[in-house]
């Protein structure tokens, strides 16, 4: 949450969103191609976001929360630096999605939608990746990963760890 | 092949083979070659299904292109050094990919070209038949095109089967404008991943699928609604309309007929119901995926307000072939009311998994041992969960019945879009009856009370089962929830979660009396 956040005192949320709602008003059903168009950007979609796109789109702010909120995908606060989702889904179940699960939780001390306290990363669930014939899966960011085993696990963890702190 | 000619080889860009090292094999490939001085050309096609042997990497020979596979990027030289540029034996070579059995006996109609071609070439996709169906839609009658999709037996690939022909000629004969296409690659069931492949291997051919269906109906908008799960098929998606669009595939003058199509690729949120066709019309829309009332039908009044067809991707990618070939090609395979190949995903704990595309009618007999090869534990398979999340869990004793929509419903289950997910005797069929109850309640959309409320009742109620409280109250309790929950349910999430549920109550039920 907030205190994981970078150390950024005063971020101009409103200053960033506004040419990104700009460049989206116009789209016909444009709220979730703005939402996501603000997410990419600063990888949760700030409050501050609220009122202007309920001005631009000629909606309340009521309706802009409740998409935000009915939407697992974005995020009403800063994420870490990496995002890590682990597929909970049946095929994962299946060939140890479980155990990678418990292991995964245990080795972050994590729970689902927590930050570690170095700001590395949150984690996530996520269900099904469309990965399922090479399960158990898990996403970093973009990238998707398969046959994801406890070993592989860790080191993808230290690999994120240790990109973090180079960055 | 001469030695100035650089010697072609295939490594795929699909997801699946990126996410076990594709990426690195290829760079691997690239180095490796330049260290020999031999001049390779890298094609990332799409994958051939065959996700046990990813990166599958193949080599074009004279004799055909040669299969390697899993390769990892330490095996490269070693592959070089046996001289795999001429298709040479090594530990890891399957001979010709087309003769590998896993591939030959399918029967792929829908998935013709995917990993055979390199998915962003409009060329490639020319020449291997890709836009003979929309050129001849083009010289077609609405009408016509109407009749033969109706005629090819074609059914809605998302689960509910509905006949395509039918769907879309309700929405020609809708009288306001304009009207709309949308294509629902909103692929949330879980052990599922044909949507995914397609449009990582070959996005021109729901690009053709949804211009067709867009001549027949006159629709001049089309939406692909995809997922925020699948960011490099959206991105290959996006790349193929922008250059579809170039090459006057879409836009205002369709390959200069005159005619209008434009095409647009949007990206869910993370929320499984907008599957759900109403549901994913509110969420284009700009508002929560809140599931709508029925009627109207979308095809009267659907995307803001007017006519729209709502076809799975599998649906429209099957439309390409039915234009190129005629009706009663593809009508011809399948059995009884069940038309045509269906592109099944074999997933979970299987030794083999990936996709088979087959004529409607195999089983799932055939399904997991002949191309599956059994379980990838070695354990025997207990349970088979067909259909997505919202499937019945089938047992052993049911396994030799056919693959097809009447057989499958008769028997309280249902084939939905092809996953077939494989747990051996380890699975704990009261665990993943909870998961089912779990899932809906994560995923409902809160619109109706028996799904909302049903669904968390149904996790308490089974956490009570697996404690051993009151266990037989709880079991009649559970049993007419689901009841509840299926008749009263607005749309199949709630309406259909009780499949899994019930089928593990009636097929797995010592799994429920054990004592914790």
């Amino acid at each position: 949450m907030s205190n994981s956040a970078a150390a950024d005192p005063a971020p101009d949320h409103a200053g960033q969103v506004g040419p990104i709602i700009a460049a989206h008003r116009d789209r016909p059903g444009a709220m979730l191609p703005i939402l996501h168009a603000i997410q990419r950007q600063l990888g949760w979609v700030p409050g501050a976001a609220v009122p202007l796109i309920a001005d631009a789109l000629n909606c309340s702010r009521a309706e802009v929360q409740g998409v935000l909120d009915f939407y697992h995908d974005f995020r009403r606060a800063p994420p870490g630096r990496h995002v890590l989702q682990l597929c909970r889904a049946e095929s994962c179940q299946a060939l140890g999605g479980l155990a990678l699960e418990a292991h995964a939780r245990a080795v972050l001390g994590l729970d689902y939608y927590q930050t570690s306290a170095d700001g590395a990363l949150t984690l996530e669930p996520v269900y099904c990746l469309g990965n399922c014939a090479c399960s158990p899966a898990v996403r970093v960011d973009d990238e998707i990963l398969g046959r994801v085993d406890q070993e592989r696990f860790d080191a993808l963890i230290a690999g994120l760890r240790g990109a973090g702190a180079t960055a | 092949m001469t030695a100035t000619q650089p010697q072609r080889i295939y490594v795929p860009g699909d997801s699946g083979a990126l996410s076990v090292g594709a990426d690195q094999v290829a760079r691997s490939l690239e180095i490796e070659a330049q260290r020999r001085g031999l001049p390779i050309e890298l094609v990332r096609n799409g994958s051939r299904g065959l996700y046990w042997l990813e990166p599958l990497v193949e080599v074009e020979t004279p004799a055909g292109r040669m299969a390697y596979g899993p390769v990892r990027a330490q095996d490269v030289p070693d592959l070089f050094a046996a001289g795999f540029l001429s298709g040479a034996p090594h530990r890891l070579g399957h001979g010709p990919t087309a003769l590998m059995p896993y591939l030959a006996g399918q029967e792929r109609l829908t998935f013709a070209r995917v990993g055979l071609t390199d998915p962003l070439s409009l060329d490639d996709y020319q020449a291997h038949g890709g836009f003979v169906g929309l050129r001849r839609a083009i010289g077609l009658e609405p009408a016509q095109i109407v009749q033969e999709v109706t005629d090819s037996g074609l059914r809605g690939r998302g689960g509910a089967a509905f006949p395509t022909g039918i769907k879309w000629a309700t929405v020609r004969d809708a009288p306001l404008t304009p009207k709309y296409v949308v294509c629902n690659a909103d692929e949330g069931d879980s052990g599922t991943f044909s949507d995914r492949m397609l449009m990582e291997g070959d996005p021109y051919c729901l690009i053709e699928g949804t211009t067709i269906a867009a001549l027949a109906v006159g629709a001049t908008q089309g939406y692909i609604y995809s997922r925020s799960e699948y960011p490099h098929a959206f991105r290959i998606m996006e790349t193929a309309i922008a250059r579809a669009r170039a090459a006057g595939f879409l836009g205002p003058d369709l390959l200069g007929s005159g005619r209008t199509f434009e095409l647009e690729l949007r990206m869910g949120a993370g929320a499984y119901i907008c599957g759900e066709e109403t549901a994913m019309l509110e969420s284009l829309e700009g508002r929560p995926g809140l599931v709508r009332f029925k009627p109207p039908l979308p095809a009267i009044a659907g995307l803001f307000g007017r006519p729209t067809v709502i076809n799975n991707a599998m649906s429209l990618a099957s439309v390409p072939i039915i234009l190129a070939q005629g009706a009663a090609f593809y009508r011809d395979y399948g059995v009884g009311r069940s038309h045509g190949t269906l592109p099944f995903q074999l997933a979970g704990n299987i030794r083999h998994g990936g996709l088979v595309e087959k004529a409607f009618g195999l089983t799932l007999n055939e399904m997991l041992y002949d191309y599956g090869g059994g379980s990838a534990s070695g354990r025997p398979i207990r349970a088979v969960q067909v259909g997505g999340p919202l499937g019945a869990y089938v047992p052993e004793s049911q396994f030799d019945i056919p693959l097809d929509y009447e057989a499958y419903a008769k028997i309280g289950a249902m084939i939905g879009h092809g996953g077939i997910v494989a747990f051996d005797d380890t699975v704990d069929m009261a665990r993943m009856a909870r998961y089912a109850m779990e899932f809906c309640a994560h995923e409902s959309c809160g619109k109706c009370t028996p799904c909302r409320i049903g669904s968390r009742r149904g996790v308490e109620v089974i956490d009570r089962i697996i404690a051993g409280q009151a266990r037989a109250a709880n079991l009649a309790l559970l049993e007419s929830l689901c009841d509840t929950m299926l008749n009263g349910s607005l749309c199949a999430l709630g309406g259909m979660a009780p499949y899994p549920v019930q089928s593990a109550l009636r097929h797995f039920p010592e799994d429920f009396k054990r004592s914790t």
